[in-house]
């Protein structure tokens, strides 16, 4: 119960924290502390299934190319700014 | 003036917030019960797992559809003008550490897709997690600078985008000639069902690993 509650505010903290932070990069990385902790939701509502692909493809693969993502736009403003 | 919209704004969404979670708690209880629809029906399925019983046998129909639109969003993003960005190279070349690395995790990445796929049969896992797991393993390949981008997919890699669907609709064709779209014949589900989920976990681990991979290197013409 404890667990439940911890796991649901900090669902909802990171959500906020992900919307609201001006730095992507920091973003980014709430993301993918919100999709795992969201496998963990699904892990605790009995649906193993959806966890499983929660992991894999909302966190780890999504996770990948929005990282890809940052990297290619601060290359490019590198490039813009000398 | 600034705080009053906020006020305003945040007493909106919480009513609204409040309106959607009183109407779900309002919903009528479900006239069909589908949980004990699918365990009365699950020893005809195939399979001993109620989730892959559903996707790939009861509603093995969307399941098609679903691969076909993952494809189709593939092939739109091969249809985006591209240039390749030329001989620049990756602004940080990899370390020798995430080489290595990614050498190492790579064939346990398979090991650990082909067990997934395997496990489908009886327990959670299938084709999507399975899929997922691979595409995760070309784009570590990727990023440690061991796989080169998809600019022009050649052949094999266009035949391997497409198996997936074109097993699935090669079975939904003999299959049709029986009578009925999907509807296994009961003996032989088992079997259908497993060589359907192993061309679909190659083909969603290309198409995933793609979404990636095809513009990774490219400059998208505006």
């Amino acid at each position: 119960m404890i667990f439940d509650l911890l796991l649901a505010a900090a669902l909802l903290w990171s959500a906020v924290q992900a919307l609201t932070t001006p730095d992507l990069f920091r973003a980014v990385v709430l993301f993918i502390v919100f999709g795992l902790l969201m496998a963990l939701a699904w892990a605790r509502l009995d649906a193993p299934d959806i966890a499983l692909a929660e992991a894999a493809i909302g966190a780890g693969l999504s996770g990948a190319l929005l990282l890809d993502a940052v990297g290619h736009l601060r290359q490019k403003r590198r490039e813009r700014s000398p | 003036m600034k705080a009053l919209l906020n006020i305003a704004v945040l007493s909106l969404t919480g009513a609204l917030g409040l309106v959607l979670a009183w109407s779900i708690l309002d919903l009528p209880a479900s006239a069909v019960r589908l949980p004990e629809q699918v365990t009365a029906q699950l020893d005809m399925s195939g399979v001993a797992h109620p989730v892959t019983a559903v996707l790939l046998n009861f509603r093995g129909y969307d399941t098609l559809l679903e691969i076909a639109v993952l494809l189709l969003a593939l092939l739109g993003m091969l249809a985006l003008p591209r240039q390749a960005s030329g001989s620049k190279p990756r602004p940080v070349p990899a370390s020798p550490m995430l080489q290595t690395l990614a050498r190492l995790l790579t064939p346990l990445m398979v090991l650990v897709a082909g067990y997934v796929l395997w496990a489908g049969a009886h327990r959670p896992g299938g084709a999507f997690q399975a899929g997922a797991v691979l595409a995760g393993a070309g784009v570590l390949l990727h990023l440690a600078g061991l796989l080169p981008a998809w600019a022009t997919p050649g052949r094999a890699l266009r035949a391997g985008l497409a198996t997936g669907l074109l097993v699935f609709i090669a079975v939904a064709a003999t299959l049709m000639t029986q009578g009925t779209l999907l509807q296994y014949p009961p003996g032989w589900a088992g079997a259908l069902i497993l060589v359907i989920e192993a061309s679909l976990t190659l083909s969603l681990g290309l198409i995933l690993a793609g979404l990636y991979l095809v513009l990774a290197d490219s400059k998208v013409q505006a």
